[in-house]
Protein backbone atom coordinates (compact mmCIF):
# COMPACT_ATOMS: atom_id res chain seq x y z
CA UNK A 1 0.00 0.00 0.00
CA UNK A 2 1.13 3.43 -1.02
CA UNK A 3 1.78 5.98 1.57
CA UNK A 4 -0.01 9.51 1.45
CA UNK A 5 -0.24 11.64 -1.52
CA UNK A 6 2.51 14.39 -1.41
CA UNK A 7 0.70 17.56 -0.54
CA UNK A 8 0.87 19.72 -3.54
CA UNK A 9 3.19 22.73 -1.28
CA UNK A 10 5.47 20.55 -1.66
CA UNK A 11 5.81 21.01 -5.78
CA UNK A 12 3.85 24.06 -6.48
CA UNK A 13 5.38 27.27 -6.77
CA UNK A 14 2.82 29.16 -8.72
CA UNK A 15 4.09 32.58 -7.19
CA UNK A 16 7.96 32.43 -7.87
CA UNK A 17 8.22 30.94 -4.35
CA UNK A 18 7.35 27.17 -3.45
CA UNK A 19 3.82 27.34 -1.38
CA UNK A 20 5.22 25.62 1.73
CA UNK A 21 7.80 28.80 2.08
CA UNK A 22 5.44 31.30 0.86
CA UNK A 23 2.91 29.48 3.64
CA UNK A 24 5.86 30.08 6.21
CA UNK A 25 6.08 33.67 5.42
CA UNK A 26 2.22 34.03 5.99
CA UNK A 27 2.91 32.52 9.29
CA UNK A 28 5.48 34.52 9.98
CA UNK A 29 3.08 38.09 8.45
CA UNK A 30 0.43 36.92 11.20
CA UNK A 31 3.34 35.89 14.41
CA UNK A 32 4.51 39.53 13.87
CA UNK A 33 1.20 41.00 14.61
CA UNK A 34 0.96 38.34 17.61
CA UNK A 35 4.34 39.44 19.14
CA UNK A 36 4.44 42.98 18.15
CA UNK A 37 0.45 43.21 19.86
CA UNK A 38 2.46 41.45 23.24
CA UNK A 39 5.12 44.04 22.95
CA UNK A 40 3.63 47.31 22.07
CA UNK A 41 1.27 47.02 24.77
CA UNK A 42 4.45 46.01 26.82
CA UNK A 43 5.70 49.05 25.82
CA UNK A 44 3.13 51.35 26.19
CA UNK A 45 2.52 50.15 30.01
CA UNK A 46 5.90 50.35 30.79
CA UNK A 47 6.46 54.22 29.65
CA UNK A 48 2.85 54.76 31.55
CA UNK A 49 4.21 52.69 34.59
CA UNK A 50 7.36 54.27 35.87
CA UNK A 51 6.99 52.30 38.84
CA UNK A 52 7.10 48.71 36.86
CA UNK A 53 11.25 49.53 37.08
CA UNK A 54 11.40 47.81 40.59
CA UNK A 55 10.04 44.90 39.21
CA UNK A 56 11.93 44.84 35.94
CA UNK A 57 15.11 44.88 38.07
CA UNK A 58 14.42 41.29 39.31
CA UNK A 59 15.00 39.58 36.02
CA UNK A 60 17.91 37.62 35.60
CA UNK A 61 19.86 39.56 32.98
CA UNK A 62 22.54 37.03 32.75
CA UNK A 63 20.02 34.23 31.68
CA UNK A 64 18.33 36.27 29.15
CA UNK A 65 21.64 37.26 28.02
CA UNK A 66 22.94 33.19 27.53
CA UNK A 67 19.44 32.63 25.90
CA UNK A 68 19.99 35.06 23.60
CA UNK A 69 23.81 33.69 22.39
CA UNK A 70 22.21 30.11 22.63
CA UNK A 71 19.15 31.15 20.10
CA UNK A 72 21.79 33.07 18.02
CA UNK A 73 24.21 30.02 17.92
CA UNK A 74 21.24 27.62 17.07
CA UNK A 75 19.77 30.10 13.99
CA UNK A 76 23.62 29.69 12.72
CA UNK A 77 23.32 26.04 12.82
CA UNK A 78 19.85 26.25 11.14
CA UNK A 79 20.92 28.08 8.26
CA UNK A 80 23.87 26.24 7.79
CA UNK A 81 21.57 23.26 7.36
CA UNK A 82 20.28 25.55 4.75
CA UNK A 83 22.95 25.79 2.72
CA UNK A 84 23.62 22.07 3.42
CA UNK A 85 20.20 21.61 1.55
CA UNK A 86 20.99 23.64 -1.09
CA UNK A 87 24.24 21.62 -1.97
CA UNK A 88 22.04 18.33 -1.71
CA UNK A 89 23.65 16.76 1.45
CA UNK A 90 20.42 15.70 3.13
CA UNK A 91 22.79 13.98 6.45
CA UNK A 92 24.77 17.32 6.57
CA UNK A 93 22.02 19.21 7.13
CA UNK A 94 20.19 16.40 9.24
CA UNK A 95 23.39 17.27 11.01
CA UNK A 96 22.77 20.82 11.45
CA UNK A 97 19.22 20.58 12.10
CA UNK A 98 19.79 18.37 15.15
CA UNK A 99 22.80 21.31 16.54
CA UNK A 100 19.61 23.28 16.03
CA UNK A 101 17.12 21.80 18.38
CA UNK A 102 20.21 20.81 20.79
CA UNK A 103 20.26 25.21 21.13
CA UNK A 104 16.17 24.92 21.32
CA UNK A 105 16.43 22.45 24.32
CA UNK A 106 19.06 24.42 26.19
CA UNK A 107 17.34 27.77 25.77
CA UNK A 108 14.38 26.17 27.51
CA UNK A 109 16.34 24.49 30.07
CA UNK A 110 17.84 28.03 30.84
CA UNK A 111 14.53 29.31 30.49
CA UNK A 112 12.63 26.45 33.12
CA UNK A 113 15.63 27.09 35.74
CA UNK A 114 15.28 31.06 35.49
CA UNK A 115 10.82 30.64 35.84
CA UNK A 116 11.36 28.27 38.68
CA UNK A 117 13.29 30.30 40.33
CA UNK A 118 11.72 33.94 40.11
CA UNK A 119 8.01 31.87 41.04
CA UNK A 120 9.61 30.38 44.22
CA UNK A 121 11.00 34.36 44.82
CA UNK A 122 7.35 34.96 44.47
CA UNK A 123 7.36 36.37 41.34
CA UNK A 124 4.64 35.01 39.40
CA UNK A 125 1.91 35.83 36.88
CA UNK A 126 -0.51 37.49 39.10
CA UNK A 127 1.65 38.77 41.69
CA UNK A 128 1.89 42.55 39.05
CA UNK A 129 1.25 43.03 35.61
CA UNK A 130 4.98 43.40 35.02
CA UNK A 131 5.15 39.56 35.94
CA UNK A 132 1.62 39.20 33.78
CA UNK A 133 3.33 40.59 30.78
CA UNK A 134 6.87 39.24 31.43
CA UNK A 135 5.53 35.49 31.79
CA UNK A 136 2.87 36.37 28.71
CA UNK A 137 5.75 37.29 26.06
CA UNK A 138 8.13 34.84 27.26
CA UNK A 139 5.64 32.14 27.28
CA UNK A 140 4.25 32.81 23.82
CA UNK A 141 7.83 32.33 22.72
CA UNK A 142 8.76 29.66 24.63
CA UNK A 143 5.60 27.58 22.86
CA UNK A 144 7.14 28.57 19.52
CA UNK A 145 10.08 27.14 20.43
CA UNK A 146 8.83 24.29 21.55
CA UNK A 147 6.61 24.10 18.18
CA UNK A 148 9.58 24.70 16.01
CA UNK A 149 11.55 21.95 17.98
CA UNK A 150 8.74 19.34 17.45
CA UNK A 151 8.91 20.46 13.17
CA UNK A 152 12.41 20.43 13.00
CA UNK A 153 12.90 17.15 14.43
CA UNK A 154 10.51 16.08 11.74
CA UNK A 155 11.95 17.67 8.83
CA UNK A 156 15.70 16.57 9.77
CA UNK A 157 14.71 12.98 10.30
CA UNK A 158 13.32 13.13 6.70
CA UNK A 159 16.41 15.29 5.24
CA UNK A 160 18.56 12.54 7.00
CA UNK A 161 17.28 10.31 3.95
CA UNK A 162 17.19 13.12 1.39
CA UNK A 163 13.56 13.57 1.45
CA UNK A 164 11.97 17.10 1.26
CA UNK A 165 15.27 19.29 1.79
CA UNK A 166 13.49 22.14 0.53
CA UNK A 167 11.57 21.95 3.90
CA UNK A 168 14.76 22.55 5.62
CA UNK A 169 14.79 26.68 4.39
CA UNK A 170 11.42 26.45 5.48
CA UNK A 171 11.48 25.55 9.31
CA UNK A 172 14.61 27.72 9.45
CA UNK A 173 12.95 31.19 8.75
CA UNK A 174 10.38 29.89 10.85
CA UNK A 175 13.30 29.54 13.56
CA UNK A 176 15.08 32.82 12.41
CA UNK A 177 11.70 34.54 13.07
CA UNK A 178 11.66 33.22 16.69
CA UNK A 179 15.34 34.24 17.93
CA UNK A 180 14.19 37.75 16.29
CA UNK A 181 11.19 37.73 18.88
CA UNK A 182 13.56 37.23 21.88
CA UNK A 183 16.51 39.91 20.69
CA UNK A 184 13.58 41.97 21.41
CA UNK A 185 12.39 40.51 23.97
CA UNK A 186 15.71 40.52 25.26
CA UNK A 187 16.25 44.31 25.85
CA UNK A 188 12.62 45.09 26.63
CA UNK A 189 12.29 42.22 29.77
CA UNK A 190 15.96 42.06 30.46
CA UNK A 191 17.81 45.05 29.97
CA UNK A 192 15.00 47.75 30.63
CA UNK A 193 15.35 48.38 34.83
CA UNK B 1 6.36 4.76 -2.66
CA UNK B 2 7.03 7.92 -1.11
CA UNK B 3 9.36 9.85 -3.47
CA UNK B 4 12.66 10.43 -1.98
CA UNK B 5 13.74 12.78 -4.79
CA UNK B 6 13.76 16.76 -4.47
CA UNK B 7 11.57 17.64 -6.96
CA UNK B 8 11.07 21.52 -5.78
CA UNK B 9 12.94 23.91 -7.61
CA UNK B 10 16.02 24.40 -5.49
CA UNK B 11 14.29 26.54 -3.38
CA UNK B 12 16.37 29.37 -2.31
CA UNK B 13 19.49 28.08 -4.36
CA UNK B 14 19.98 31.85 -5.77
CA UNK B 15 19.83 32.91 -2.03
CA UNK B 16 22.97 31.30 -1.12
CA UNK B 17 24.81 33.38 -3.48
CA UNK B 18 25.55 37.25 -3.24
CA UNK B 19 27.47 38.51 -5.61
CA UNK B 20 29.11 35.23 -6.83
CA UNK B 21 30.00 34.69 -3.13
CA UNK B 22 28.75 32.35 -0.69
CA UNK B 23 27.70 34.11 2.57
CA UNK B 24 30.43 34.00 5.66
CA UNK B 25 27.58 33.04 8.19
CA UNK B 26 30.37 32.10 10.73
CA UNK B 27 31.22 35.64 10.17
CA UNK B 28 27.93 36.79 11.10
CA UNK B 29 27.03 35.24 13.42
CA UNK B 30 30.71 36.68 15.23
CA UNK B 31 29.05 40.04 14.55
CA UNK B 32 25.50 39.16 16.18
CA UNK B 33 28.11 37.97 19.32
CA UNK B 34 29.52 41.08 19.52
CA UNK B 35 26.62 43.02 19.37
CA UNK B 36 25.32 41.04 22.24
CA UNK B 37 28.30 42.04 24.27
CA UNK B 38 27.75 45.35 23.62
CA UNK B 39 24.14 45.16 24.21
CA UNK B 40 24.58 43.85 27.41
CA UNK B 41 27.81 46.03 28.72
CA UNK B 42 26.15 49.20 27.35
CA UNK B 43 23.53 49.79 29.79
CA UNK B 44 25.41 49.01 32.91
CA UNK B 45 27.33 52.12 32.09
CA UNK B 46 24.11 53.55 33.50
CA UNK B 47 23.41 56.50 31.30
CA UNK B 48 19.73 56.51 30.43
CA UNK B 49 20.57 57.55 26.19
CA UNK B 50 23.32 55.03 25.96
CA UNK B 51 21.30 52.33 27.25
CA UNK B 52 18.43 53.47 24.55
CA UNK B 53 21.28 53.03 21.67
CA UNK B 54 22.98 49.96 23.59
CA UNK B 55 19.89 48.01 24.43
CA UNK B 56 17.33 48.85 21.92
CA UNK B 57 18.99 50.23 18.71
CA UNK B 58 21.47 47.61 18.84
CA UNK B 59 17.83 44.93 18.95
CA UNK B 60 17.31 46.35 15.48
CA UNK B 61 20.73 45.63 13.98
CA UNK B 62 20.57 42.53 15.12
CA UNK B 63 17.23 41.71 13.85
CA UNK B 64 18.66 43.56 10.46
CA UNK B 65 21.38 41.30 10.04
CA UNK B 66 19.33 37.96 10.78
CA UNK B 67 16.18 38.99 8.38
CA UNK B 68 19.25 40.04 5.64
CA UNK B 69 21.65 37.62 6.26
CA UNK B 70 19.81 34.24 7.48
CA UNK B 71 16.51 35.21 6.21
CA UNK B 72 17.82 36.55 2.82
CA UNK B 73 14.48 38.29 2.68
CA UNK B 74 16.58 40.83 0.30
CA UNK B 75 17.25 38.42 -2.45
CA UNK B 76 13.31 37.32 -2.02
CA UNK B 77 10.51 38.12 -3.78
CA UNK B 78 9.58 41.98 -3.25
CA UNK B 79 6.01 41.28 -2.33
CA UNK B 80 7.37 39.07 0.86
CA UNK B 81 9.02 42.26 2.38
CA UNK B 82 5.91 44.72 1.56
CA UNK B 83 3.53 41.94 3.46
CA UNK B 84 5.74 41.92 6.45
CA UNK B 85 5.96 45.83 6.02
CA UNK B 86 1.76 45.79 5.97
CA UNK B 87 1.94 43.36 9.06
CA UNK B 88 4.51 46.14 10.77
CA UNK B 89 1.85 48.98 9.67
CA UNK B 90 -0.80 47.44 11.14
CA UNK B 91 0.67 47.30 14.24
CA UNK B 92 2.04 50.69 14.05
CA UNK B 93 -1.89 51.76 13.67
CA UNK B 94 -2.82 49.85 17.12
CA UNK B 95 -0.34 50.94 18.93
CA UNK B 96 -0.85 54.47 17.94
CA UNK B 97 -4.59 53.97 18.36
CA UNK B 98 -4.02 52.43 22.09
CA UNK B 99 -1.10 54.95 23.31
CA UNK B 100 -3.16 58.10 24.32
CA UNK B 101 -5.12 55.85 26.20
CA UNK B 102 -2.13 53.28 28.10
CA UNK B 103 0.68 56.24 28.03
CA UNK B 104 -1.15 58.86 29.62
CA UNK B 105 -3.52 58.94 32.85
CA UNK B 106 -5.14 62.17 31.93
CA UNK B 107 -6.57 64.34 29.33
CA UNK B 108 -8.68 67.45 28.96
CA UNK B 109 -11.97 65.93 29.26
CA UNK B 110 -10.63 62.97 31.18
CA UNK B 111 -8.72 61.34 34.32
CA UNK B 112 -7.76 57.79 34.66
CA UNK B 113 -7.30 57.79 38.52
CA UNK B 114 -6.56 54.30 38.99
CA UNK B 115 -3.80 54.86 36.65
CA UNK B 116 -2.30 57.79 38.68
CA UNK B 117 -2.66 56.26 42.10
CA UNK B 118 -0.85 53.02 40.82
CA UNK B 119 1.54 55.09 39.87
CA UNK B 120 1.64 56.92 43.12
CA UNK B 121 1.17 53.93 45.39
CA UNK B 122 4.51 52.32 43.31
CA UNK B 123 6.46 54.84 43.38
CA UNK B 124 6.25 55.61 47.46
CA UNK B 125 6.22 51.73 47.45
CA UNK B 126 10.00 51.68 45.41
CA UNK B 127 11.16 54.56 47.52
CA UNK B 128 10.15 52.61 51.26
CA UNK B 129 11.98 49.77 49.68
CA UNK B 130 15.32 51.80 49.12
CA UNK B 131 14.80 52.20 45.46
CA UNK B 132 16.01 48.32 44.25
CA UNK B 133 18.43 47.32 46.85
CA UNK B 134 16.66 44.67 47.07
CA UNK B 135 16.80 41.62 45.37
CA UNK B 136 14.90 38.91 47.34
CA UNK B 137 11.21 38.11 47.28
CA UNK B 138 8.45 39.92 45.68
CA UNK B 139 6.99 43.09 47.49
CA UNK B 140 4.42 41.65 50.04
CA UNK B 141 1.99 43.98 48.35
CA UNK B 142 2.32 44.48 44.73
CA UNK B 143 1.56 48.02 43.40
CA UNK B 144 -2.04 47.84 41.56
CA UNK B 145 -2.59 46.02 38.16
CA UNK B 146 -2.74 48.35 35.14
CA UNK B 147 -5.95 51.03 34.51
CA UNK B 148 -8.90 49.65 33.41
Amino acid sequence: MSSFPRPIATTRSATGISTGKLAVWWLIASEIVIFGGVLGSYVMHRIGHPEWASQAEHTNTWAGALNTFILLTSSLMAVLAHQAAEHKDGKKAAKFLYLTILGGLMFLTVKSIEWTNEIHHGFTLTSHTFWSFYYTAAGIHGVHVIVGLIIMAIIASDAKKGIDLQRVEAVGLYWHFVDIVWIFLFPLLYIAK
Amino acid sequence: MSDTSTPAPAPGAAHDAHGGHETNYVKIWGILLALLVVSVVGPMLGHPVLTMVTAFGIAFVKAFLVIKYFMHLTVEKKYIGLLLLTMLAIMLVFVAGVAPDVMKHEGQRWTNTAAIEAVEKGLKANEAAGHGEHHGEAPAEAPAAAPH
